[in-house]
């Protein structure tokens, strides 16, 4: 199979630090395979920038498998670019033709501050997290696994919610900022759950106050966060932490 | 020859671990409180560690070079965690999950660490469960498992294939818990520079704040490593792009025996290669084997066709299939474990029977046709779908249509810290937990025991060992790093070194030394290895360490976000790993698990084990840069088990 | 409470609460005056007796408020999730992600404000305070609202035109506004899930269909047809 190459131009978003202002740089590449992924055309502008001697792009990755959920770019305009259910390190070459301009921003969110060039700060979701995202359980002194029954299907939609990765995709692309889509996945699946029920108006409760606290938008329900989830988390999971935040509301 | 000690409890196998429990020393709450403990790594091992810890009332600091403990990379593990809990009814015991690790492990494990691991694998299920991790479940409710390699029974567990995300997100819930209400400091960005031994015992650790690029020390009365596995000394591997052997490698200078470092994981089922800038290689979980066949072309010249695109794998008839590892292990079939599988397949590229169409003519198929033509496509992606889709996101094919194109890659490594029976190093007050320590997988670890043994170290096993050491701790004040010589020495090293490495201000990038390290590594320490090419492979590692310290870029400044920086300090040491691990495995004339020395094989082409002469762990002692480091052994021995030559062929 | 009521659930609540009294409000304001169709008589008595009904009286300054508290929430609403994004992308591809009057909802809802406000003078406020003439129908006397409405639509020159154009648009942005909007009000109740989704989206879209439609009539009937 010959492997097929494209040129392509770049407008990658430079920042210096999180105080500094930043601003588009244009980079041109040629001979890029369509069968490397995203962020490997961004490892061969780097080795070319190192080897002209100035700064290469940061920007976060780790796994490059599409689960730990540190990529986080927005290209031409869409959270994790144009491809439906991955994340940046999925997103390969081919998904782009040969010439196209192609614009990298970082996520652009008020409670993600940049820290530099396509790195940003998500450490609002850790608060959110620790402020409700657990059952209250100990390590030790728990039942035998199968004497809570899980009806399948709720085990199944729990898995749905549970299948979040905390990128900040549905943040970033959300017109509003608004992080319901994050919170939602985490209250719903234990909400769903026997385990996390007890707990569920509590927990949908503290983790909402801490979202608002911590300056992210209000839900529209545009959907937007949906369709760009890598994960496909549904809406269905707002409604359900909406319910459990109203059952909060009325019972304090 | 300094003596190791394993600290193995006396009594009979199955007693040694209650018996530990109901005679070790414990802290009191008050005390408790007094205490601090450093947990270096956030994955299932270090995760749950630190959140059991400080649930039980030691005050912890965590830290992870992610920017969320959330990330660490056991989040990719796939497909499942086993357990002995014979839910099923297919005849699983403690003692069979045990004999099983011991066997797929090429009896180079340590017996009494295996059967702990094999005892509170059970516990871990409940655990997760209690959590509110959604494995899968039957429509009674009750939780389903499937099969993987090695095993003759269902012990498996899984969420999906995304079963280590579910597990670490568990863990992870529990640690923010205890972030919330302040029992753990967490140090996210930050990565551990060295560790700090005062008196002989770890007192602590130096980081660098990948931010701000702060160098800064932590005071601790214990020091866990849970950092994971040195899987990237190859460069290419199913690690994730910062996994690092650097903490363990400091641990290892500092006077902490590494074990066996030659033994790693070759991962038989990955996504092949593409092409030279391919930063990572992706795994397709094991748990495909349940449902894949693995064949490749019968006849050469349909693998050539392949080769060249002129034939489609679809177009061989089946009788024309060599279904290889059906064929060789008719009791095992496709589930046989890692190394095996691995092996067979590369046996069979090796003889011209690939199916790749690139140079390196690697590669063989993975085919669910046959499960999909029994069970429904339907049933198949129920099952498999998140893999699948991630399968064609990468390769643009659909493996619903044509087969899976696999080839082995480095994916785990057994080999880590020497720890004995407490998880503790031979340092004292260095604990290490998970892939990070060598004890429980031997020279082969079965598929989803990853899993099991990280959350075993984590919430079962070192929050209990590790109080047999704090219990003298507790009359020892917490020091002040900021005023103690010893930090500061250590913290003028490090700045040291990372000023050495800015200077170099050579022409080469730091991903070309590690790219040609990879090389060298996989060419003579990877699937088969030999006297000749190990011997090669050190020459030619101690050649390019020079030429690393002498020519190599790294652009940007120290006090800010500094990605090659980062990465440098990884590759320097990944250099010095793999030169352990060359002279480990030219050390060991045999094979097995694992390793597999060309000259040890049997005429079948199987591994050729050497009880008599290499039945010991090797744990190596750091000597100085210019010393070679001393071999100390391990015996292994065996007493509720009889050694025998792994068999997959029959049950 | 208060801690409810000043969430962004508990705001969007709100939203959604007073929405829904107002899509009510609408079919209901949608029937009466379809009475228009059937000419003077019935149409003047239609509105007379919303105008006097007791009822009506109680609901009126609630219907008022409900449009107050809708509005007030929406800025506030709209004015934090301006804030949480300082810095604006230099490029937004959401055509395939969500809907366009999803994402337009603020401006479509300015717009259905600035085109009530022209509404209200044209006839509410000319029946309460100013003259609008009466009529008697089955012997009781009462505002000739008939009349008002006729000249409207059908006054001389391009007057007609230009009225019949902004209700018409008003109307059209009054139907892309309920198409998100009442599934999105059952969503933030948390009435819903992903069957449930589809249901209320479509109900959504047959009643912002009515509403439109049906409002549209009036003009249209008076201009072209009458």
């Amino acid at each position: 199979m010959a492997h097929k190459t494209i040129n392509i131009k770049l407008r990658v978003w430079r920042q210096k630090d999180a105080k500094s202002k930043g601003g588009f740089e244009k980079y041109e590449l040629e001979n890029i395979s369509v069968d490397s992924s995203f962020l490997e055309m961004i490892d061969v502008l780097n080795e070319k920038l190192i080897s002209e001697n100035k700064e290469p792009v940061a920007y976060d990755h780790d796994c490059r498998e599409g689960i730990c959920g540190m990529c986080s770019l927005f290209i031409n305009g869409r959270a994790h670019g144009p491809d439906n259910l991955i994340t940046t390190c999925q997103l390969h070459m081919r998904k782009f033709s040969d010439g196209e301009t192609i614009t990298i921003e970082p996520w652009r969110v008020g409670s993600f501050p940049i820290i530099k060039d396509l790195m940003v700060d998500r450490t609002a979701y850790e608060k959110i997290m620790q402020a409700g995202g657990f059952v209250s359980v100990a390590t030790g002194g728990v039942p035998d696994a199968n004497s809570i029954l899980i009806p399948k299907d709720d085990a199944e939609e729990a898995m749905d919610a549970a299948a979040c990765i905390g990128c900040g995709a549905c943040v970033a692309t959300c017109k509003n900022s608004s992080a319901m889509l994050f919170v939602a996945a985490k209250v719903s699946q234990l909400a769903l759950l026997p385990q996390g029920k007890i707990e569920a108006s509590r927990r949908a409760k503290n983790m909402i106050a801490k979202m608002d606290e911590l300056g992210f938008g209000n839900c529209s329900n545009t959907g937007a966060c949906e369709m760009e989830c890598p994960k496909g988390i549904s809406l269905a999971h707002i409604a359900r932490l909406n319910r459990e935040f109203l059952v909060a509301g009325l019972k304090a | 020859m300094a003596k190791l000690d394993s600290k193995v409890p006396e009594g009979k196998l199955k007693d040694k671990w209650s018996n530990y429990k109901a005679h070790q020393n414990l802290v009191n709450p008050a005390n408790k409180r007094k205490i601090d403990v450093i947990v270096v790594g956030t994955g299932l091992a270090g995760g749950a560690a630190a959140a059991s810890l400080a649930e039980m009332g030691f005050k912890v600091k965590n830290f992870c070079y992610q920017d969320s403990p959330r990330r660490a990379h056991s989040i990719a593990a796939q497909g499942g965690i086993n357990a002995a809990k014979n839910y099923p009814n297919d005849g699983d015991t403690i003692y069979r999950l045990f004999y099983d690790t011991i066997k797929g492990g090429d009896y180079r494990s340590r017996e009494s660490n295996v059967y702990r691991l094999a005892e509170v694998s059970n516990e871990i299920i409940d655990q997760a469960v209690a959590q509110g991790v959604p494995f899968a479940r039957e429509y009674s409710g009750y939780l389903a498992n499937r099969s993987f390699g090695g095993a003759l029974v269902s012990r498996t567990f899984y969420a999906r294939g995304q079963t280590g995300q579910q597990l670490l997100l568990g863990a992870y819930s529990a640690l923010s818990r205890q972030i919330g209400l302040g029992n753990i400091e967490m140090h996210n960005r930050s990565e551990l520079m060295d560790i700090v031994v005062i008196d002989g015992k770890a007192r602590g650790i130096v980081t660098r704040n990948l931010l701000t690029g702060e160098i800064k020390s932590h005071f601790g009365h214990a020091v866990v490593l849970a950092t994971g596995g040195y899987g990237n000394v190859f460069y290419l591997s199913t690690n994730a792009m910062g996994s690092n052997g650097s903490a363990i490698w400091k641990a290892y200078k500092k006077g902490a025996f590494f074990a066996n470092p030659s033994f790693i994981q070759i991962h038989p089922t990955c996504i092949p290669r593409h092409g030279e800038f391919q930063s990572k290689l992706t795994l397709m979980s094991e748990s495909l084997r349940n449902d894949g066949r693995i064949w490749v072309p019968k006849k050469k010249e349909d693998a050539e066709a392949i080769r060249a695109g002129k034939m489609r794998p679809e177009d061989i008839p089946d009788e024309d299939r060599d279904f290889y590892l059906e064929r060789r292990y008719p009791a095992f079939g496709n589930l046989v474990p890692r190394d095996v599988a691995s092996r067979a397949g590369k046996e069979r590229t090796d003889n011209g029977f690939g199916i790749e169409k690139n140079s390196t003519g690697e590669g063989v198929y993975l085919d669910f046709k046959y499960a999909i033509d029994r069970l429904g496509k339907d049933v198949i992606e129920a099952r498999y779908g998140n893999l699948f889709q991630m399968y064609e996101k990468i390769t643009d094919e659909n493996p619903y249509k044509t087969p899976m194109r696999i080839y082995p890659a480095i994916h785990y490594n057994m080999g880590g810290l020497w720890v004995d029976y407490e998880l503790q190093s031979t340092i004292p007050g260095l604990f290490v937990a998970g892939e990070a320590n060598f004890s429980d997988h031997g020279a082969n670890r079965l598929g989803a025991s990853a899993l099991m043994q990280g959350l075993a170290d984590g919430y079962f096993v070192l929050p209990y060992t590790i109080q047999n050491y704090l219990a003298y701790e507790i009359t020892n004040p917490r020091m002040n790093p900021e005023e103690h010589p010893e930090f500061k020495k250590t913290e003028d090293e490090v700045k040291a070194h990372i000023t050495k490495l800015m200077s170099v201000n050579g022409n080469k990038s730091v991903d070309y030394y590690h790219r040609e390290l990879g090389k060298i590594v996989w060419e003579h320490i990877g699937m088969s290895r030999n006297e000749k090419g190990l011997k090669e492979a050190i020459k030619l590692i101690k050649k390019m360490k020079k030429e690393f310290w002498a020519n190599v870029h790294i652009p940007g400044n120290t006090d800010t976000v500094n990605p090659e920086l980062e990465k440098a300090n990884r590759v320097a040491d990944f250099i010095e790993i793999a030169e352990l691990m060359a002279l480990d495995a030219l050390n060991r004339n045999e094979s097995c698990g694992g390793h597999l020395r060309t000259e040890y094989t049997t005429e079948e082409g199987e591994a050729m084990r050497r009880d008599d002469e290499y039945m010991y762990v090797s744990a190596w002692e750091y000597k100085g840069d210019d010393k070679d480091p001393q071999l100390n052994k391990e015996p292994l021995h065996y007493e509720e088990i009889e050694v025998k030559t792994r068999n997959y062929k029959t049950a | 409470m208060s801690n409810f009521i000043n969430s962004s659930i508990g705001k969007k609540l709100i939203m959604s609460i007073s929405g829904l009294f107002l899509i009510v409000f609408l079919l209901v304001h949608l029937t009466a005056n379809l009475f228009l169709l059937w000419g003077s008589d019935a149409f003047n008595m239609s509105a007379h007796f919303m105008g006097t009904n007791p009822i009506i009286k109680i609901v009126e300054p609630i219907l008022a408020l409900g449009f107050f508290i809708h509005i007030l929430y929406s800025l506030i609403v709209q004015f934090k999730n301006w804030k949480s994004r300082p810095v604006k992308y230099a490029k937004v591809n959401q055509r395939d992600a969500s809907t366009w009057a999803s994402r337009n909802m603020i401006w479509l809802g300015l717009f259905i404000f600035a085109f009530l406000i022209i509404h209200v003078i044209n006839f509410y406020w000319i029946i309460k305070f100013g003259d609008p003439g009466t009529v008697i129908v089955n012997g009781e006397e009462m505002e000739d609202a008939y009349t008002l409405v006729i000249d409207l639509f059908t006054s001389s020159g391009s007057l007609a035109y230009i009225y019949s154009g902004i209700y018409i648009i008003g109307f059209i942005a009054l139907g892309l506004h309920l198409h998100h909007a009442l599934w999105s009000a059952f969503q933030t109740i948390g009435w819903s899930n992903i069957k449930w989704r589809k249901i209320w989206t479509v109900i959504g879209d047959i009643y912002a269909i009515i509403i439109a439609v049906g409002f549209s009539i009036i003009p249209i009937y008076f201009l072209f047809i009458k």
